[in-house]
């Protein structure tokens, strides 16, 4: 079925008009072109050019709301109204290809460059012969229309789709015998089929003895329209320059030699019709092929032969999922797994992500591919470039949404680096609080600490001053956003209120013991102060800590302290012990005496 | 439509009908046309003409009414200006001409006039963290909301590099992404933040909101009050719904089963009949009249980036690189 892994060939696809070699663009995915596996196997390497065009990018949106819309609607309905509501989703795909092409004409119409003028002309083709693809397969499957009403729809197909309408048939409409004529054209849904068939055969055999009877022998002109609405063939194709195609052939023909022709007879005048009008002279082209496709009722084959001649998967992925909606699709099983509807969408919505905003759309595209549409997003939402926070907000929230957690703190931990990086250590922070990571709020608070030791003051007092319930969530945030209102309380005169935080600081362990030599010399002046601010017990806990922390170093450690150091301890050990006699006398004396 | 609608702004709509919007990181003013031109239902038959388009480089985050005669290149950056690459991102622009304030992910402030080439004033690293968006409170000072949760009023005319009040979210501190002042009543002022919460804050009191408001279900890009209206908000979202609250006193209760509306309509409940000159906004006793608030899109897909409202016209752009203007708002 489908060459393995996935790809397509690009081919001429429609008469006269090639693919231009495609430009040099920024792009994220190529495409591998592989010839047939059997063969020695040639590289071919292009860009997905067509979603970098502007007026396509109005396909792939519209239809992305179309897609979403039908998969969103329930299935409430059985039967007939449930086939109303698809005939109406494919008329809606419809009508946007059609906007697009309008688009694409004007486009054609007003670009100065040839090469681009060529360009959007290919396209105009192109999205033509998609809505002509589309719009058969719609009649044939979507809507499945039966015998009568078949050829109803597929007259409609074809005067929509080729400009010249055969003026035979206008003037048979304006003929000497018009209420024979009434007859023929009131195939409406009033009557029954049998019904219409008895009147048509008896307009059939009256036309016949017309022609017996020579009754048009004198005017050659009237014979000749006399034998096409018998049905003879040879006479119809002698106007072949009138009718440009091989399937304008076959309507005219079904028209007037089998009216009231079924779904399932399509083949063999589709087939016979193309043999006669081509006659040998030239072989079909893809489109050909896959209109025969379709004739002969051939879903796969429709598909495949869509996926080889067109360059992006939009239009197989849509119509696939729409066909899969009609429960026409055996779920038939690919053997890497998925089924062929969501080995399209995926493969559609993978496209999708190589473009700098039309990844949202791929987003609910995966969600609604059941078996590998979460790994495919998982995979793919953490390549896209995060060149500004909105989008990687934008992305969050999509990875929240679907409970994508590693994804979540993966994001929030490139953001976070990238701020720290740029010195937004306010940022930073704010995308460890996002992720509610820890260790990364620990890092940036360490980064704080470091800044103090080195400029002896606090950077960013906006964000520690106001760190709210934030400050919880790692231990050294908790010490740094306290040792700040340490500060505060310090610098506001509360001075036993200070020294009551910065001693819990050190027992409670809040600080880290790198931090200890730095408390205790910031309680220094506390201690000196005229005032006795520590009580007895507080000192005892505060000699405590001192002795803790130079017992805790080794003495190799002691020998390398340099005099800073040691006079350090010095210093304190003697404030602390001055500190010691200074409120027992006070505690001694008895108050108020 | 090119790209993802990012930012509209409808200033023109009420002389020229036009509409300003984003297409591949161009600028594009767009003329709406004539009200000739409407159909059976109310829907606008022609298509939009482009007036003008600009050329952008990088994404268009914010915008305002100006002509552009004037290019100020990386007003915002990481670090260094020269040795950035790319710059940072510049998130919000305010004008009040002929001054334009902007704010980036740099945590800078500049102001510029629109007749002179370098900046008026910078304020560097204003702010440890991203600055999402600015506004004007009085003509000298301005207001900045920030991602750890700040609403921060900065005076002009002090040469100090701090802002003259910082207030901060209770709880949570939740990045804010948008800001609007009340248009007559200025110590009334809206935010919206990360969680989708609508937040009024009253600035001449307390340093935390005076209700807070469970709004969208993803972040709030944009709040508004609607300029000659201000009983009217709005709001869109991450979420894809673009919210109308409305405290408008109603003379007769009305059922709520005759109210109309989008999909989803709740009530909260607010006094506004004593207190005629308190604004329905910052009262919080449950009475009689009640704030409506309707979800004004009814199939909601991706998200709404931005909008604007002036008169009766409301238009906002959307994720799916599409632009929708709706005339008749109050219909």
């Amino acid at each position: 079925m489908f060459p393995c892994p996935v790809l397509f060939l690009y081919s001429r696809f429609i008469r006269n008009t090639m693919y231009l070699d495609l430009a040099e663009h920024l792009g994220l995915i190529f495409h591998l072109l592989l010839k047939k596996p059997d063969s020695s196997c040639v590289f071919v390497v292009r860009k997905d050019q067509d979603i970098y065009i502007q007026t396509l990018r109005k396909l792939f949106n519209e239809s992305h709301g179309i897609f979403i819309g039908l998969q969103r609607s329930e299935e409430e309905f059985a039967g007939k109204s449930r086939k109303t509501q698809l005939v109406q989703v494919s008329k809606n795909y419809r009508s946007v290809i059609r906007a697009c092409m309008e688009d694409m004409h004007q486009a054609a119409v007003s670009a100065r460059d040839p090469a681009l003028h060529s360009q959007y002309s290919t396209q105009v083709s192109i999205l033509s012969a998609m809505e002509l693809i589309w719009n058969l397969c719609e009649i044939l499957f979507v809507e499945a229309a039966v015998a009568g009403p078949l050829l109803l729809r597929l007259l409609d197909w074809v005067r929509l789709h080729v400009c010249d309408v055969d003026n035979m048939v206008r003037e048979v409409l304006s003929s000497e015998n018009p209420s024979k004529h009434e007859l023929f054209w009131n195939l409406g849904n009033t009557q029954t089929l049998t019904e219409m068939e008895l009147k048509w055969q008896h307009w059939h055999e009256e036309c016949q003895r017309y022609l017996q009877d020579g009754t048009f022998a004198s005017n050659s002109h009237m014979e000749s329209i006399c034998k096409i609405l018998l049905g003879d063939e040879n006479a119809i194709l002698e106007k072949k320059e009138l009718m440009t195609t091989w399937y304008h052939f076959l309507v005219t023909r079904l028209l007037y030699s089998h009216p009231t022709v079924k779904p399932m007879e399509l083949r063999f005048y589709a087939q016979s019709s193309m043999d006669l009008f081509l006659g040998g002279e030239s072989s079909p082209e893809p489109l050909d092929t896959i209109l025969m496709a379709a004739f002969e009722f051939e879903l796969h084959q429709v598909i495949k032969e869509c996926s080889i001649a067109l360059s992006n998967w939009w239009f197989v992925a849509h119509l696939t999922d729409l066909l899969d909606h009609c429960k026409l699709l055996q779920s038939h099983n690919l053997y890497f797994g998925s089924n062929m509807r969501e080995f399209l969408l995926l493969e559609y919505a993978s496209g999708l992500f190589s473009h700098y905003s039309l990844w949202q759309l791929g987003v609910d595209y995966f969600d609604h591919c059941p078996e590998y549409g979460r790994v495919y997003l998982e995979l793919h939402i953490e390549r896209i470039p995060l060149n500004t926070e909105q989008k990687a907000l934008k992305v969050l929230r999509i990875c929240e949404q679907r409970q994508m957690h590693e994804q979540v703190r993966s994001i929030c931990k490139i953001m976070a680096m990238k701020a720290l990086r740029n010195n937004r250590l306010g940022s930073a922070l704010s995308w460890s609080i996002r992720a509610k990571d820890a260790a990364f709020a620990t890092l940036i608070s360490d980064r704080f600490l470091k800044d103090y030791c080195e400029k002896g003051c606090f950077s960013d007092l906006d964000l520690i001053d106001n760190l709210g319930p934030s400050m919880l969530l790692s231990d050294r945030l908790t010490f740094l956003g306290k040792y700040r209102e340490f500060h505060r309380l310090y610098g506001e005169k509360r001075f036993s209120e200070a020294a009551k935080l910065l001693l819990m600081l050190m027992t409670a362990h809040i600080a880290p013991c790198s931090f200890w030599m730095t408390l205790l010399t910031d309680a220094l002046p506390l201690l000196e102060q005229k005032e006795v601010i520590f009580s007895a017990e507080q000192t005892y806990e505060l000699m405590r800590c001192l002795e803790d922390l130079t017992a805790g170093k080794s003495d190799k450690q002691k020998f390398q302290d340099d005099d800073v150091e040691t006079m350090k301890v010095e210093m304190l050990r003697l404030a602390l012990a001055r500190n010691l006699a200074r409120v027992i006398v006070k505690e001694g004396t008895l108050e108020g005496s | 439509d090119g790209t993802s609608c990012v930012s509209v702004c409808a200033r023109c709509l009420a002389k020229s009908d036009g509409v300003i919007s984003i297409q591949d990181n161009r600028i594009s003013i767009w003329s709406v046309g004539d009200l000739g031109n409407v159909g059976l239902n109310g829907e606008y038959q022609g298509e939009p003409q482009l007036l003008c388009d600009i050329r952008h480089n990088g994404d268009v985050m914010d915008m305002q009414t100006l002509s552009a005669n004037q290019r100020w290149e990386k007003a915002h950056y990481h670090v260094d200006r020269d040795a950035s690459c790319g710059g940072a991102a510049c998130t919000g622009v305010i004008c009040s001409n002929p001054e334009i304030v902007t704010v980036g992910e740099d945590g800078r402030i500049n102001l510029f006039r629109a007749d002179q080439k370098d900046a008026v004033r910078t304020i560097d690293n204003a702010d440890s963290s991203t600055l999402h968006a600015v506004t004007f409170l009085r003509t000298t000072e301005i207001l900045t909301v920030n991602s750890i949760g700040q609403l921060k009023i900065w005076d002009l005319r002090q040469q100090r590099n701090e802002p003259s009040q910082i207030f901060s979210l209770t709880g949570d501190r939740v990045p804010l992404h948008c800001v609007d002042r009340h248009p007559n009543q200025q110590h009334i002022v809206a935010t919206g933040g990360q969680d989708g919460m609508l937040s009024i804050w009253d600035i001449r009191q307390g340093t935390m909101p005076v209700s807070l408001l469970n709004a969208h279900e993803a972040e709030m890009w944009e709040v508004h009050f609607h300029p000659s209206n201000p009983d009217h908000l709005f709001t869109c979202s991450e979420d894809g719904s673009l919210w109308h609250w409305d405290t408008s006193t109603s003379v007769s209760e009305k059922p709520s089963f005759l109210h109309q509306g989008g999909r989803s309509t709740t009530y909260f409940s607010h006094n506004t009949i004593n207190q005629s000159v308190v604004s329905a906004w910052l009262s919080n006793d449950p009475t009689k009249d009640r704030m409506e608030i309707t979800n004004l899109i009814p199939n909601q897909t991706l998200s709404v980036n931005s909008l604007d409202i002036l008169g009766p016209c409301l238009v906002y752009g959307t994720d799916a690189e599409a632009i929708y203007v709706n005339r008749h708002l109050f219909a």
